[in-house]
């Protein structure tokens, strides 16, 4: 089976270095695009391939490329920025990439910068991340060093200039517009859309704003071609993926797996199942902002229509497991209190809903709670609905909380009868 | 403007295309709830209160939330707003925004008059589910004009965005985030923006409010309006102003869609403190021997000392103000006769004012509205503060650079209510503002140059401007590289404007700087038809006064005795030399003064009587525009002060011996007026006359609501006393009458059902940010000319060369501080700094002196002890000195002065 993104990725071991990387053919879809391909071609190659975004919102990456205005005089200059920001709970596949093979991104944002012109280009950092950023840092250095970045690359006449800017650390730059507003230097606050990025984004121009495992994917599809990307996966959607898992499983990690693998299959085979001593109960699939998934469902196929199919989200496709010795009502509570507190207040619904739903959690879990608190729960999962709030912020915090109060409606009544959490 | 047709709850409408839909449903009427949209300022969908229901067709049964104020409005739109889950939805925003708001509305100054009160019962948000702590804030020290209460915040974001994108505010922002995000300063301090007291209106609830009306508290509807016009500087800004007790209790911005919309300057909404001041003039004082002291007198005893005093023999002086109403001048000039008539204005302002007032008469230049400023595309500003000296016109000019964004953001399919993405799209980018001025500016941060030159600097300037426009005009042939190309740079730019304005006043008192303005102005009109001239005079009614035939203050100087002197609200001494002023009284055998507070002109008079400031009384002010605009007496009557008018109204009766007044009412003033000046005939045809009804009654000052008038005078009488009557104006004293949409010019107060904060404004508006229904208050009583008369202003030569061994010190003018009666309102005078004069470093170091040191000034015959400011921007030889502060002496400016450093 091919692992493409991850083949040269040794834990515990130092990133290849430009050479090394460039020598494994690396660097090959960077030479090929520049030399061989119109800028429009690479992008309808990245649409043909069906490449969706993978960070979080499957977004196809062709469409969103083709959208940036493309006529010389008008859409200087364009920017690329590849969002890094990784804070989706549970979710730390950037990070592996990030800090396991930084060339392999460099080598995807510069096809990806050629194919919609961008003169600059950002990677916008998890603070946290300082192995990534100096495994970024040093490959940078190695880039210009080698051409590969800067003026004239590659003898193509294309300029580009790419920037690493470390983030102040909150949730919401992983919004795309808070993001451009962030790295901008203004609260970090998401934008009214549309206009969207393509049409103003960063600085007011032309903008593409890239997860890292799609941008670490641009190189390779043009190295290897649209038909080649589509075959590694088991569903419509073309390429492999970075699962993984966390909680009470015998081997928690990641793993480059074909798209659509299931969710079964992952659990069981990559992490080895549960703990000894604990039952499954329920999964995030992709991140904290996705709804439960529990047994009924572990036979899905991970991919983003199969999950939307099963009424969650593929997300990031880390999964978060809930077992049976931890308790759903503050395991939920412990999630809404990050979302409440990662709200950047813009918006009434979000700002001064989540707090409130996550006092009703602590109150249910320590035994204050009533049943008129559960249809408070409720209606908050429709007032915090898409379309209500600003962004997709509160609406990701509604969907464990809709799904948890479905799926652990009883446990949720029981700490309200006895008036105590009965996993204490 | 394309319609399009739209259905709302079923029924079909026609609205403006471009608009949004909230935008649409205000204007139609229809209540629809919002925070963080206001009409001058656009949309961001923060609060998302203005939620309605969107249908894709007439067969889409669902529909989905949309937020009105951020969807343009379409042909064929089909918007619910009465269905169950858009209801349920805003109920739920509300209630959200509750669940941290305190209770706190009846110990709440913004009770009453709160948008989040209304929006609460209009959404039907009722009982609370919340049940848990509310999270709470410290409140921080603003300074005296604004008080801060942030527990009651509802994170409209209106403030910053009011402060920081609208005015250009720096010391208020928001901190945090989550829901703990905090509106206030980065330390408790006071707020320094002359803007600030906006924050009062655009604040929905209570987090700032006005800490001078909370000193004497009243809820609006206990309150007695009247519809007013701000005497702060020549801008006009329309204000109401509220009574109750008898006493002021504060001032709010009245909309006009011409001239300053929804904002007002905090000089014109605090410096109201005055009129309740405890030395008031209430009574009539008589000196009867010289060197005697000022007595209290009865009427009688005054009206036989009038009938010897202004008896036909004598020889009579009038001198007006720039301060008093039109009608209080034409008053005293009836009395005195236009012979005798004096401006009260020293020789150079009247000169200044008058060359601008020919000018516009003659010329075919436009002189905008301020509304028309905010629409110019290029700007210059040649010698005058704004800030400082129109703060308004400052504040139109910063919007003036934003319509270049407004036509990027057009471009790229962004309507220019959608205020974030516009403002992200545009970035920097300005529509260009040129500031060509002494000393450092408000406006330099969005300027696109900002040049500092001494005044004869900035003439040449504009001279060398105006000669590149016109080769007709005369062109000074000193100019250096660098300036030729900036004059180049500019002249062209304004030439290729859509809508050029020039901005200049007469506040630097340079004759050459005000020509060289004007010569500009006709220069470029002879290159661009679109062109605007807005030049700025130094007091409300500056213009009304010019109208009118007089004379100078230092015409004066060559009578040798007079009779009889008459000063109309006016202290002297603030406009001549003590010197000159001393030898005026000397000579007057007696004097009489009209005024409201005690002054050193007030001190030297035999007879003084009780002048009703602008809220005792009704009057016209002109402004800088020619826009004349009425106020309306607020307070009732308080024996024995009266309106200016009606005092000399009974000098006239004393003087002729007539039996019956010489003008019963205040229509009669204004009859003869328009009849002996007919330049001010549009008061009488354009402006309700007393006799004016509404469906058969008088216009109330107060809201239905008014409570206490039967038991309010109980301390002095049980029995309901009888209501102030009102003869001069078709506004009564009560809450009886016919409240519903009176004339724009007439309106006292905003209410409409379900509307009891200011928002109520938009029912009085034929659209958001548009204009009163029926047309906004005020005419103009000057228009271009059709045939331009005007001649170029020959070159004068400088006269700096003559002062090699002085510096040449210019004035700065302060909005809080330069203007008379403001800096009597006791918030107010926390703001005055003390006295200081601005020395450029090098300068500085020449005298020896260093910030915040003394020197002692010489300048004509003063001398006086003054703090020094080093101050950056200023050229070299050229020092600014605070003008007309509280307690300085008068000094002509400019001038030129020697500096000697003081040793303690």
């Amino acid at each position: 089976m091919e692992r493409p993104l991850t083949e040269h990725i040794k834990p515990g071991a130092p990133p290849l270095t430009f050479e090394e990387y460039r020598k494994a053919g690396g660097y090959e879809g960077v030479r090929k695009a520049l030399k061989e391909m119109s800028p429009t071609e690479v992008t309808n190659l990245i649409k043909d391939a069906k490449l969706l975004g993978r960070g979080g919102a499957g977004f196809p990456t062709g469409v969103k490329w083709s959208l940036v205005p493309m006529e010389p005089d008008r859409s200087k200059p364009k920017y690329l920025v590849c969002n890094a920001d990784e804070m989706e709970p549970g979710t730390f596949k950037d990070r592996y990439l990030l800090e396991g093979n930084p060339h392999q991104l460099i080598a995807g944002m510069i096809v990806a910068a050629y194919a919609i012109q961008a003169d600059k280009a950002y990677i916008f950092l998890r603070w946290a991340y300082k192995k990534a950023e100096k495994a970024l840092r040093k490959a940078l250095a190695e880039a210009y060093e080698a051409g590969y970045l800067g003026e004239n690359i590659l003898g193509s006449g294309f300029n580009l200039d790419l920037n690493i800017h470390v983030s102040a650390g909150r949730y919401i730059c992983g919004e795309e517009t808070a993001l451009l507003n962030s790295l901008e230097g203004k609260r970090a606050i998401p934008r009214t859309k549309p206009p969207f990025p393509a049409a103003s984004g960063l600085f007011g121009r032309p903008t593409v704003v890239n997860n890292v495992e799609t941008l670490s994917w641009a190189s390779h599809i043009v190295s290897h071609g649209a038909a080649w990307f589509k075959s590694l996966s088991l569903t419509e959607t073309g390429g492999t993926k970075i699962f993984g898992v966390s909680g009470r499983v015998k081997n928690p990690g990641l793993w480059e797996l074909p798209m659509g693998t299931t969710v079964r299959e992952i659990l069981e085979e990559h992490a080895g199942g549960m703990t000894e001593g604990y039952r499954f109960r329920g999964a995030l699939p992709g991140g904290a902002s996705t709804d439960f998934l529990v047994e009924q469902h572990l036979d899905i196929q991970m991919d983003f229509a199969t999950v939307a199919a099963a009424g969650s989200r593929m997300g990031t496709g880390t999964m978060i497991i809930l077992d049976d010795k931890t308790c759903p009502v503050a395991f939920l509570k412990n999630i809404e209190r990050f979302f409440a507190l990662e709200s950047c207040g813009w918006c009434t619904p979000c700002r001064e809903g989540l707090p409130w739903v996550e006092k009703i959690l602590t109150a249910i879990e320590e035994g204050r709670g009533r049943m008129e608190h559960l249809d408070t729960l409720k209606s908050q999962t429709k007032y915090l609905a898409p379309g209500h709030t600003f962004c997709a912020h509160a609406p990701g915090a509604a969907e464990p909380l809709q799904s948890g109060l479905k799926y652990f409606h009883d446990d949720f009544v029981q700490h309200i009868h006895d008036k105590k959490c009965p996993w204490k | 403007m394309t319609m399009v047709k739209i259905q709302i709850d079923g029924k079909q409408y026609e609205v403006k295309q471009g608009k949004n839909l909230l935008e649409a449903g205000l204007t139609l009427g229809i209540d629809i709830p919002h925070f963080c949209y206001h009409p001058a300022m656009g949309s961001v969908g923060a609060c998302r209160l203005c939620a309605v229901k969107k249908f894709r067709d007439a067969d889409d049964k669902q529909g989905r939330i949309v937020m009105s104020c951020l969807e343009p409005v379409t042909e064929g739109m089909i918007i619910e707003t009465r269905d169950d889950t858009s209801k349920d939805f805003r109920a739920s925003v509300v209630e959200g925004l509750m669940t941290n708001h305190p209770h706190d509305c009846p110990v709440c100054d913004e009770g009453g008059e709160c948008h989040l009160q209304d929006m609460t019962v209009m959404t039907g948000h009722n009982y609370r589910h919340f049940d848990f702590k509310k999270r709470t804030h410290n409140n921080q020290y603003l300074g005296p004009f604004i008080a801060h209460e942030m527990n009651r915040c509802i994170q409209c974001y209106r403030c910053v965005r009011f402060y920081r994108d609208y005015a250009g505010g720096k010391d208020l922002n928001v901190f945090s985030s989550h829901n703990h995000v905090y509106f206030g300063r980065h330390e408790e301090g006071t707020l320094e923006s002359e803007f600030s007291g906006n924050l009062v209106e655009v604040c929905p609830t209570g987090v700032f409010t006005d800490k001078t009306f909370h000193k004497h508290f009243t809820r609006k509807w206990d309150l007695s309006n009247a519809p007013s016009v701000c005497t702060g500087c020549s801008v006009g800004c329309n204000i109401i102003v509220s009574e109750r007790y008898g006493s002021l209790r504060r001032v709010m911005n009245r909309y006009n869609g011409a001239v300053n919309g929804y904002f007002i300057c905090d000089r014109g909404r605090f410096g109201y403190e005055f009129v309740n001041d405890e030395k008031r003039i209430r009574t009539i004082k008589i000196r009867h021997k010289k060197n005697d002291n000022q007595e209290e007198a009865e009427n009688e005893t005054l009206i036989s000392l009038l009938k010897t005093e202004l008896s036909k023999d004598k020889r009579i002086i009038g001198i007006g103000s720039p301060r008093a109403s039109i009608e209080s001048n034409f008053a005293l000039s009836t009395l005195v006769g236009k012979e005798n008539f004096y401006h009260g204005i020293s020789k150079k302002e009247h000169l200044l004012t008058d060359t601008i007032l020919n000018f516009m008469k003659q010329s075919s230049i436009r002189t905008p509205s301020l509304k028309q400023m905010e629409k110019a595309d290029a700007v210059l500003v040649l010698g005058e503060d704004l800030v400082n000296t129109a703060p308004m016109v400052a504040l139109a000019l910063r919007q003036s650079t934003r319509n270049k964004s407004f036509e990027t953001a057009e471009k790229n399919g962004i309507p220019s209510w959608n205020d974030a993405p516009l403002r992200e799209l545009a970035q920097d980018e300005k529509s260009p503002l040129f500031v060509i001025t002494s000393f450092k500016d408000s406006l330099d941060e969005i300027a696109e140059n900002s040049i500092r030159e001494s005044y004869d600097g900035i003439a040449n300037l504009g001279f060398a401007m105006a000669g590149l426009l016109d080769t007709k005009a005369p062109s000074p042939s000193n100019l250096n590289k660098e300036h030729q190309n900036l004059a180049e740079k500019i002249a062209t730019i304004l030439k290729n404007a859509k809508n050029p304005l020039i901005v200049s006043g007469v506040h630097s008192g340079d004759e050459r700087m005000v020509q060289a303005a004007l010569n500009m102005a006709k220069a470029l009109s002879s290159v661009n038809k679109n062109c605007m001239l807005s030049m700025v005079l130094p007091e409300s009614n500056s213009m009304g006064l010019a109208m009118m035939p007089g004379k100078s203050l230092d015409d004066l100087a060559s009578l040798e005795e007079i009779d009889t002197l008459v000063v109309l609200e006016n202290d002297l001494y603030r406009r001549a030399s003590e010197k000159s002023v001393n030898a005026l009284f000397e000579k007057s055998k007696k004097v009489i003064v009209l005024d409201h507070l005690i002054n050193k002109t007030t001190q030297r008079a035999d007879l003084l009587l009780p002048a009703a400031t602008f809220v005792e009384a009704e009057g016209t002010l002109v402004s800088h525009e020619g826009r004349a605009q009425r106020f309306y007496k607020a307070l009732p009557d308080k024996e024995p002060v009266m309106e200016s008018w009606r005092w000399i109204g009974e000098m006239i009766q004393a003087k002729e011996q007539k039996q019956e007044a010489t003008w019963k009412r205040f229509d009669d003033l204004v009859a003869s007026l328009t009849h002996e000046l007919p330049v001010f005939d549009g008061l009488e045809k354009h402006m309700p006359d007393a006799d004016f009804r509404m469906l058969n009654e008088k216009v109330p000052r107060q809201t239905l609501r008014y409570s206490g008038r039967t038991s309010m005078n109980a301390k002095v009488a049980v029995s309901e006393t009888r209501i102030t009557l009102d003869e001069d104006s078709p506004l009564t004293f009560s809450m009886e009458g016919q409240s519903e949409m009176p004339p724009s010019s007439l309106t006292p107060f905003y209410w409409t059902p379900g509307w009891n904060s200011v928002q109520a404004l938009y029912g009085y508006l034929d659209e958001p940010n548009g204009s009163m229904k029926g047309g906004d208050p005020g005419i103009r009583l000057i228009e271009p000319a059709e045939n331009d008369n005007t001649e170029y202003f020959k070159e004068m030569s400088s006269t700096s060369e003559n002062h090699e061994r002085e510096l040449q010190i210019v004035p700065v003018y302060q909005i809080f501080g330069s203007e008379e009666l403001s800096t009597k309102s006791p918030a107010l005078a926390k703001r005055i700094k003390d006295p200081f004069i601005y020395l450029n470093p090098e300068d500085a170091k020449a005298v020896g002196v260093d910030d915040d040191e003394l020197v002692h000034l010489e300048i004509d015959d003063n001398k006086l002890e003054i703090k020094v400011k080093i101050e950056n921007s200023l050229p070299k030889g050229v020092v600014g000195m605070a003008k007309n502060f509280p307690e300085m002496p008068f000094v002509m400016l400019p001038g030129y002065g020697r500096f000697k450093k003081i040793n303690s």
